[in-house]
């Protein structure tokens, strides 16, 4: 790893103020993408700015069907928390699939968004359950938070504070997890809300997106045989050894399929 | 407005860091660079080499120590971060005459071989005795919760009868 | 019997050191003044190296030397041997000869990982700066890094003297006798199969720590055995013997690729004499994936053919084996002297005919790994038969039945050379036929379709050969301090030799079991010792304390009849007690140690245990699956093996071994592959991001259980159980998968039967 100077903040604006000032730095969260990156000397960020210590960033509260996650919240707190669990048990079964026990005692729900590694599970939960991200300077729809590959809406400076999901009538998720590494090949995340069904799907695409033609299906009847004609599109898949696009499509009907029969 | 007292750490050039901490019970402290990981400070600067490394993308959980009770990987974590937190590692939890019923349970059940995963293996396998207290701890969960940790040697099946023995409390 | 003899499920008392941290791997150690070693590796599979500049690394803050191939060809230092080269014979007539692997790549990097320059600095850090600073001007050249890049016809040419990238063409049995079987054949079977490069992933990476204390070099490394890396290392650094300690503690797994002699093991030795300083390495697991010896790695075409009664005449099989970038110790053995022998299981198949070809290829080279050619033998009969039995409408158990060696052929001469002593291997089946409840599984499979999966049920019948280096030496000692010191040319990476050793010279000298101390693994204190493989330690070495024992009882007794004014053969020994068979006055073998090393010589013992003869472990695994169709997901939903490795010394430690042995055969069946990309040559899978290892949760629990028929050739009639598990395992896992899918209309399938590869199969075959 190359070195680097340490910062740890205090406070939300401490840790923008000096990201505003320094070079290249880094927001360091849970660290579990960001320090095995710098390990294998893959990221050389001039400064790290850890946020493990701002208590403000931390903690779950749930009030008027709406799930408030501070940024640094770890999946293991929402896994097991009883709110959540309770008001939308699908999010507290995906932070569960997240990494390991150990990987879930330190990573964080901001951190894993910002990042937004194609792989990851919460852009599911983020776009499936039409989440809102609070930031320092503003509020971003789910839908706007992620733009591409490791890429997202925030601006320079612009730091996570926390993640509201408004509670669906119903929602499930479904993993197939990497046989080697355990990151979503496909994550499928379906919700039945006021507003209308969504189908997030994540592992699949460089990006998470929003499956439209299952979304409509299910609009107009909501199980699993409304899915049987639907195919999902091969092209601009992800492939690597584990997973062809053309496999990745077939677990993305599946995935959608089973989510659904779950909440039958 | 931002104050100094906002941050520890260097400011241009990177030095070295003072770390203070509290390891096995006993407070510690250190100068690490800042990029040194927990796994090293706790083997090189401290001498407790019974948390081990087994890889280098957080995947095999050798280096699994416990962080203000809780397991995590060590090798994922820097060590300036152990500030004022609690870490505990393999050492810490019990000694040959005095051994954690987890440590006992992996001796009587044959829950190693080289054991070189095992001080990981018994620090996660504390992490999932406590996480499913009050329930009745069924093999499939162990199974679940051992995910992160890799063993080469001994094909996980006494390491979860190990796991369960201690969790029975035999 | 004896509570700590032989037997007994003693626990293992290496565990409390292990279970409180207080191992002593290779990377826990360090030396005063020591400096840091880095290995600059290349980035290409196949380069052609023109120069290394290494002026300014050189002067970079706080290095202290580097030195290229270039350097250590000037200073004189060898290559690392193959000990097959002068001793493989081809089907031509002429013996293999290859030259040795080069410590550091000279003029061309042949693999990705290949050692470039190996930098020594203050710090770890400071010499992968100063590694950035190495400027390598190379020519990047066509590359053939998978097996099946380096066999075909436009492959590019990887080494002048190996046209076709042939290493080695060998061929065992008779080929007219199988030509003939096979014109009279009622049917033939054929298959083609992949048997997936593997790496071998011991959890500990390899390190090396080495000096120079007081004229001599000191290496502390993991090892299988510090005798072998002593007569080996020696001559690469151009010193005697007696010059060269090594010291091996702790080994973190092994799997027989800590077997063999590295680069950096000659690179920190080196380097600590130039600088005066120990110089410490220690690989992370990034360079594990592309420098440790890899295993497997073959393509095998096999047919078998059958008279009218569904009875084997004949079998045969052509191995195209990799090689990889460079022959190691024993690479060109393992497919050939090692695993070939076995060619055709447990069967009395008359006419065998087995060819193996080498090929050279830009990946790590590939030597022994668990099994090491057996597993490949196991699994190529045993897909066979299924095959067969397919085709020929038979049940899988019938066809074996059918083939079996019987009880009363025993000892069996096997065409290929091997004398197979005893065993039952139809009972073997019969057993775990009858434990697997194999006469209930179509209402398994029924209640399995009601859920929309598929079911299968798969058995193999393997046998294998524990193998051994001829000899294998002991010494059993009685110093001052009460304790009991048992020196073992052998190495426990795992496997519990403290403790298992201890139980056999319990059983032979009825010393007390917690007196005892194994000395193993430091070359001044063992002084000879063939090392662990092969499944081989627990047999050599029990006869090598039985020797040593012998000895030690002689002298005891010639020292009580000194003392008690009577004449040797008027003492008897047993349960550690020296009687007078005249006078009925009796001495424990500990108070007579004591006594006869006040007088003089004492009962020190030593001794080496010649024997040639392999031991043939086997026996019967059978394997349930269910397959998701949807997704291709295999899980296996149950596991159980009847084994019969002769007498079983800790039936604890015993199933130990079965387990690991049998989930490293199911990562081979089911996840691990180790693949290069096939138009860059850049490893794929180097890293547990991509290389697909056993969690605990990708399998369920194993049932052993042992039918422990005697080996008639061993000490004790132990036959070996370490890699037996392994050998079983891919075939029974196989032949499941392929029973699950045979509804469906697939027929073929290699492994690994990943999620990909099993739902690819499926849509194939739709």
């Amino acid at each position: 790893m190359y070195n680097f100077t340490y910062h740890r903040a205090g406070s939300v604006d401490a840790a923008a103020a000096k990201l505003a000032e320094s070079g290249d730095a880094k927001l360091l969260a849970g660290g579990m993408t960001l320090l095995p990156t710098m390990k294998q000397r893959l990221a050389q960020p001039s400064d790290l700015i850890d946020l493990n210590e701002i208590d403000g960033l931390k903690g779950i509260t749930v009030s008027g069907g709406t799930v408030t996650i501070g940024a640094m919240t770890r999946h293991a707190d929402v896994a097991a928390s009883a709110e959540v669990q309770q008001a939308i048990p699908a999010l507290a079964k995906l932070a569960g699939l997240i990494g390991d026990p150990a990987v879930r005692n330190r990573g964080t729900i901001g951190g894993s968004i910002a990042n937004n590694d194609p792989a990851a599970d919460y852009p599911a939960a983020v776009v499936g359950l039409g989440a809102t991200v609070v930031t320092n300077k503003r509020e971003i729809a789910g839908d706007d938070f992620f733009t591409g590959m490791f890429e997202t809406a925030l601006d320079e400076g612009e730091i996570v504070t926390a993640v509201r999901f408004p509670a669906p009538q119903k929602a499930a998720y479904f993993k197939f997890p990497n046989p080697a590494s355990r990151y979503a090949v496909v994550g499928v995340m379906v919700a039945k809300t006021a507003s209308g069904v969504r189908v997030a799907v994540t592992g699949a695409a460089p990006c998470v997106f929003r499956q439209s033609d299952m979304e409509r299906a299910l609009s107009g009847n909501f199980s699993a045989d409304a899915l049987s004609g639907i195919t999902q599109d091969a092209d601009g898949l992800n492939e690597d050894i584990h997973a062809s696009a053309e496999y990745r499509a077939n677990l993305v009907v599946v995935g959608a399929k089973r989510a659904v029969a779950e909440m039958a | 407005m931002t104050g100094f007292a906002d941050f520890i750490g260097g400011f241009g050039d990177i030095m070295t860091v003072k770390v203070t901490t509290t390891v096995n019970g006993k407070p510690v402290s250190g100068d690490v660079e800042p990029n040194t990981l927990l796994v090293e400070f706790v083997r090189e600067n401290l001498g407790l080499t019974g948390t081990h490394v087994g890889c280098d993308t957080s995947q095999c959980g050798a280096c699994t120590v416990h962080f203000d009770g809780k397991p995590v990987k060590s090798c994922t974590i820097l060590a300036v971060q152990a500030e004022g937190h609690q870490v505990v590692t393999i050492e810490g939890i019990g000694q040959p005459g005095n051994l954690h019923p987890m440590q006992a349970a992996f001796q009587e059940n044959h829950g190693l071989q080289c054991g070189f995963c095992t001080p990981g293996m018994i620090m996660a396998g504390i992490g999932i005795v406590e996480r499913n207290k009050g329930t009745n701890l069924s093999e499939e969960t162990i199974r679940a919760e051992l995910e992160g940790n890799i063993c080469r040697c001994t094909g996980y099946h006494n390491i979860v009868k190990s796991i369960a023995a201690a969790a029975r409390g035999n | 019997m004896r509570k700590f003899g032989i037997g007994q499920p003693v626990r293992r008392v290496e565990d409390v050191r292990f279970i409180t941290g207080a191992g002593a791997y290779t990377d826990d150690l360090n030396l005063p003044g020591q400096a840091y070693g880095y290995l600059l590796r290349s980035p290409w599979a196949h380069a052609a190296i023109r120069s290394i500049d290494v002026s300014a690394a050189r002067a970079a803050d706080g290095v202290l030397g580097i030195w290229t191939g270039a350097d250590l060809a000037a200073a004189g230092v060898g290559d690392l041997p193959c000990a097959i080269s002068g001793v493989l014979r081809n089907r031509d007539g002429s013996v293999l000869e290859v030259a040795g692997r080069a410590v550091l790549a000279r003029d061309r990097a042949m693999h990705v990982g290949d050692g470039l320059a190996f930098i020594v600095a203050e710090t770890l850090a400071k010499a992968k700066a100063a590694a950035e600073l190495i400027v390598v001007d190379a020519e990047e050249l066509p590359a053939a890094a998978n097996l099946a890049d380096a066999v075909h016809g436009e492959a590019p040419r990887l080494r002048e003297s190996a046209p076709g990238n042939i290493c080695f063409d060998w061929e065992g049995g008779d080929a007219a006798a199988v030509d003939g079987a096979f014109g009279q054949a009622a049917h033939v079977t054929s298959i083609d199969l992949l048997h997936n490069r593997l790496a071998p992933s011991p959890i500990e990476p390899r390190a090396a720590l080495g000096h120079v204390d007081d004229g001599r070099h000191v290496l502390r490394t993991s090892t299988q055995g510090a005798n072998l890396f002593q007569r080996v290392i020696a001559p690469v650094l151009g010193i005697d013997q007696e010059a060269l300690r090594i010291i091996t503690a702790d080994v973190g797994g092994s799997f027989g690729m800590k077997e063999f002699i590295y680069p950096e093991h000659i690179l920190v030795l080196f380097a600590a004499e130039k600088l005066g300083r120990p110089v410490k390495w220690s690989g992370d697991r990034s360079e594990s994936f592309m420098s440790d010896l890899h295993g497997r790695d073959v393509i095998s075409h096999a047919e078998i053919a059958f008279d009218a009664d569904g009875r084997a005449t004949s079998l045969r099989v052509h191995n195209r084996a990799n090689m990889g970038a460079y022959v190691s110790l024993f690479g060109p053995g393992i497919q050939t002297l090692g695993g070939a022998r076995l060619t055709g299981g447990l069967y009395a198949i008359p006419a065998i005919n087995v060819r193996v070809t080498g090929y050279y290829s830009n990946s790590v080279p590939v030597d022994a790994y668990r099994g090491a050619g057996r597993p490949e033998a196991a699994y190529v009969i045993e897909r066979l038969m299924n095959k067969a039995a397919r085709e020929l409408g038979l049940a899988p158990d019938e066809i074996r039945r059918r083939n079996f060696i019987r009880p009363s052929q025993l000892p069996y001469r096997h065409p290929l050379g091997f004398v197979f002593d005893s065993g039952a291997f139809e009972a073997n089946m019969d057993e775990a036929m009858r434990l697997a409840d194999w006469a209930g599984f179509p209402a398994r499979r029924d209640g399995a379709r009601a859920r929309g999966r598929l079911r299968g049920i798969g058995m193999s019948c393997y046998i294998e050969s524990s193998v051994g280096f001829g000899y294998e030496a002991a010494e059993i000692r009685f110093p001052e301090d009460g304790t009991i010191e048992i020196v073992a040319g052998t190495m426990s990476a795992g496997q519990g030799h403290e403790t298992v050793w201890a139980q056999i010279v319990t059983e032979q000298l009825g010393v007390p079991f917690e007196a005892i101390r194994l000395v193993q693994g430091d070359t001044d204190r063992v002084k000879t010792g063939g090392g662990t493989a092969g499944s081989r330690s627990t047999y050599m070495v029990a006869g090598a304390f039985r020797l040593s024992a012998d000895q030690v009882i002689d002298k005891g007794k010639a020292f009580v009849a000194m003392l008690l004014g009577e004449p040797p053969e008027s003492i008897e020994f047993s349960d550690g007690m020296f009687r007078s068979a005249g006078s009925n006055r009796s001495m424990s073998i500990m108070e007579t140690a004591a006594a006869a090393r006040r007088d003089g010589e004492g009962l020190d013992s030593g001794a080496t245990f010649n024997h040639d003869i392999s031991t043939f472990p086997n026996g019967c695994h059978v394997c349930e699956v269910e397959i998701d169709p949807d997704t291709g997901k295999v899980e296996v939903v149950r596991y159980l093996v009847v084994d019969d490795f002769g007498r079983i010394v800790n039936p604890m430690v015993v199933d130990g071994q079965v387990h690991g042995g049998i989930v490293q055969g199911l990562g081979q069946a089911l996840m691990e592959h180790s693949l290069h990309d096939p138009e860059t040559g850049q490893l794929v899978t180097g890293s547990f991001m991509d290389y697909a290892l056993p969690r605990a949760d990708d399998l369920c629990a194993i049932e052993s259980s042992y039918n422990e028929v005697p080996c008639t050739t061993s000490p004790y009639g132990v036959k070996g159980c370490g890699e037996a598990g392994t050998t079983g395992a891919c075939p029974a896992i196989m032949n499941a998968v392929l029973d699950a899918l045979a509804e469906r209309g697939v027929t073929e399938l290699d492994m690994p039967a990943t999620p990909l590869r099993v739902w690819q199969a499926l849509r194939g075959a739709r």
